[in-house]
């Protein structure tokens, strides 16, 4: 892992390229962490993997965390190893809930997102937006689904956005913070239908 | 005047699955099918999925111990550790020594029956039924013992926050010594009956190769890595438990092909078994859980004679420990791979967010190279050499 002066260089280094991408640093129980602007995240990410000295090119995890009380709410995490050095990194983009109003995508400007269906009845809802990195880290595939399917983030650019875990058909964003635990009735509707 | 016919040539999809004996678990398969040379494939997760990770969100830390386990349901061990590990990191809570060997003892036996069953289900995917019950006979040898230290054959909860709940009954390590020494001429015999064999070398040579570079593109770990030739062990980059004061060597392959699979996992497990050997003669003395009763529960004796005791033991039966808000990405070495834990604390007594990185759901990702333009019976032994376990890649 990089210790907190050689986080602080790498985000000098980020500066010099990428000026205002990265927002905060944080090293907490021994672990680096860059919180960068979601808008600007392939360029860091791009540029972790391909500067010299740096090349952290295996993505080993990104994840999700809601943080709800706070804004930004989502945190998308890029769990990155540099091998030979045997280093880890973790780079946070923090994205607001659009439905909550506020800034909320990486680009506000932008029309509502990618040509996505999404669920009936969730036609209008607005859903928070970052780049996809599977051009970067094809890993990223099945990762970015898994995020999407479960608290409703897009990812732009990703080549096939659908829920993978639950059924295509379900409505709702379960493992965000403000989604209730329980009380789901167990249907079986197809059942119904077909032989009433 | 005979006609000549056209050979026609149409590509069929078919379904596999999701309830299967090949595919390992609840896992469906559309296949686009030429013959029977596999043109396209796209696997179909979620039909175990049970929200584990969103139910740990409503468990105070120590009762989310038995749900992890439930993920990989084969490696429970590592779920365990994954979780344990990653809180105790939150809460920089020092686990003693003989916890630490303790942990890397039962994680490496734990490993043993992880590709015992791999071995015995692959093999018997490849028409080898024999393999089935030996891999099996071991295993069982390994569950009882498992039941001997912790009282469950499957899902122990035996790894708590600060170390394990209870030291090695009396006569564990003879009964253990008495495996390890026995295992290494198991897996001799399972090589002497695979390895001779030409229907298994012709099913399992030169199928599935994934270039390595491929391999990491795609975010894969464990013993698909190795066999690819790249020697990338989590227990040998990260400093964690026992790991670094014992000797092993990471085994790797040079193709990458479903032979090279299987001969990495062979030699794994006897590796793990030279582990467990050090770490029994290594084994300190001393307390197999730390001592700090804000973590940790206090022993049952001073239930009755102390009233700090009991207070302590009921704040923690009841609500949990509190943790300080902070987040930790914890990730260690399962059977398949990187096994990652994620915890989320937002400062009270359940955490925010628990979330596993679990290898069998990364590197299905490479299911479809591994297996296109081959033939559909090496696809479905790919599909074991790959060794997913649904219940984790689902969660």
């Amino acid at each position: 892992m990089p210790d907190a002066p050689g986080l602080e260089l790498i985000r000098g280094e980020i500066e010099q390229s990428h000026p205002g991408a990265v927002l905060d640093t944080g090293f907490e129980h021994g672990q680096a962490a860059l919180v960068v602007d979601p808008a600007k995240i392939l360029a860091v990410l791009g540029w972790l993997r391909e500067a010299s000295g740096q090349e952290y090119d295996f993505l080993s995890s990104l994840h999700v965390a809601d943080y709800l009380p706070a804004t930004p709410r989502f945190g998308v995490h890029y769990e990155l190893i540099n091998r030979d050095r045997v280093e880890r990194l973790r780079v946070k983009a923090m994205l607001n809930d659009p439905a909550q109003g506020g800034n909320g995508s990486a680009d506000a400007g932008a029309p509502a997102g990618p040509s996505l269906s999404f669920p009936a009845g969730s036609e209008a809802e607005q859903l928070p937006i970052i780049d996809s990195c599977v051009e970067l880290f094809p890993t990223a595939n099945f990762q970015e689904r898994e995020a999407y399917d479960f608290f409703g983030i897009v990812f732009r650019g990703h080549p096939d956005l659908t829920r993978i875990l639950l059924p295509e058909d379900y409505v709702g964003w379960p493992q965000r913070r403000d989604f209730p635990i329980g009380g789901e009735p167990v249907t079986f509707t197809y059942s119904e239908r077909r032989y009433g | 005047m005979a006609e000549v016919v056209e050979r026609q040539s149409e590509v069929m999809t078919i379904n596999i699955g999701p309830h299967h004996p090949a595919t390992h678990g609840v896992l469906r398969l559309v296949v686009d099918l030429d013959g029977e040379v596999v043109r396209d494939l796209r696997p179909v997760i979620g039909y175990v999925h049970t929200g584990i990770e969103k139910s740990c969100e409503d468990k105070s830390y120590w009762k989310v111990i038995p749900f992890v386990e439930r993920m990989d349901y084969v490696s429970y061990f590592f779920q365990m550790e994954a979780f344990c590990g990653a809180v105790e990191r939150l809460v920089e809570l020092e686990i003693p020594p003989r916890a630490k060997y303790l942990r890397t003892i039962f994680l490496e036996l734990n490993r043993i029956h992880s590709h015992l069953v791999w071995l015995g289900t692959t093999a018997l995917d490849l028409g080898a039924i024999s393999m089935l019950w030996y891999c099996f006979r071991d295993r069982d040898r390994i569950l009882d013992l498992f039941e001997m230290a912790t009282g469950q054959r499957m899902h122990t909860r035996y790894f708590q926050v600060g170390g394990v709940i209870e030291d090695i009954p009396l006569g564990f390590e003879a009964k253990l010594r008495e495996f390890i020494d026995e295992m290494p001429v198991r897996v001799g015999q399972y090589e002497a009956l695979l390895d001779r064999n030409e229907v298994f070398l012709s099913r399992t040579k030169g199928v599935g190769i994934v270039p390595r570079e491929r391999l990491l593109e795609l975010g894969v770990t464990g013993p698909l890595l190795r066999a690819a030739g790249e020697p990338w062990d989590l227990r040998k980059a990260f400093n964690h438990l026992a790991y670094p004061e014992v000797e092993f060597k990471v085994p790797v392959g040079t193709v990458g092909d479903n032979y090279d699979r299987y001969r990495v996992r062979l030699a794994e497990m006897v590796e793990s078994v030279r582990i467990i050997e050090q770490a029994l003669d290594g084994l300190p003395e001393g307390p197999f859980i730390a001592d700090d009763r804000k973590y940790v529960l206090p022993p049952r004796s001073e239930l009755s004679t102390s009233m700090e005791s009991l207070i302590h033991h009921f704040k923690l039966v009841t609500e949990g420990y509190r943790v300080d808000p902070g987040e930790i990405y914890y990730a260690i070495e399962s059977p398949r791979g990187e096994l990652g834990c994620y915890v989320l604390a937002d400062g009270s007594s359940k955490p925010a967010r628990v979330h596993v990185r679990d290898p069998s759901f990364v590197n299905l990702q490479a299911f479809r190279e591994m297996s296109v333009g081959g033939y559909v019976a090496d696809m479905i032994a790919s599909l074991g050499m790959l060794d997913p376990i649904l219940g984790g890649v689902d969660r």
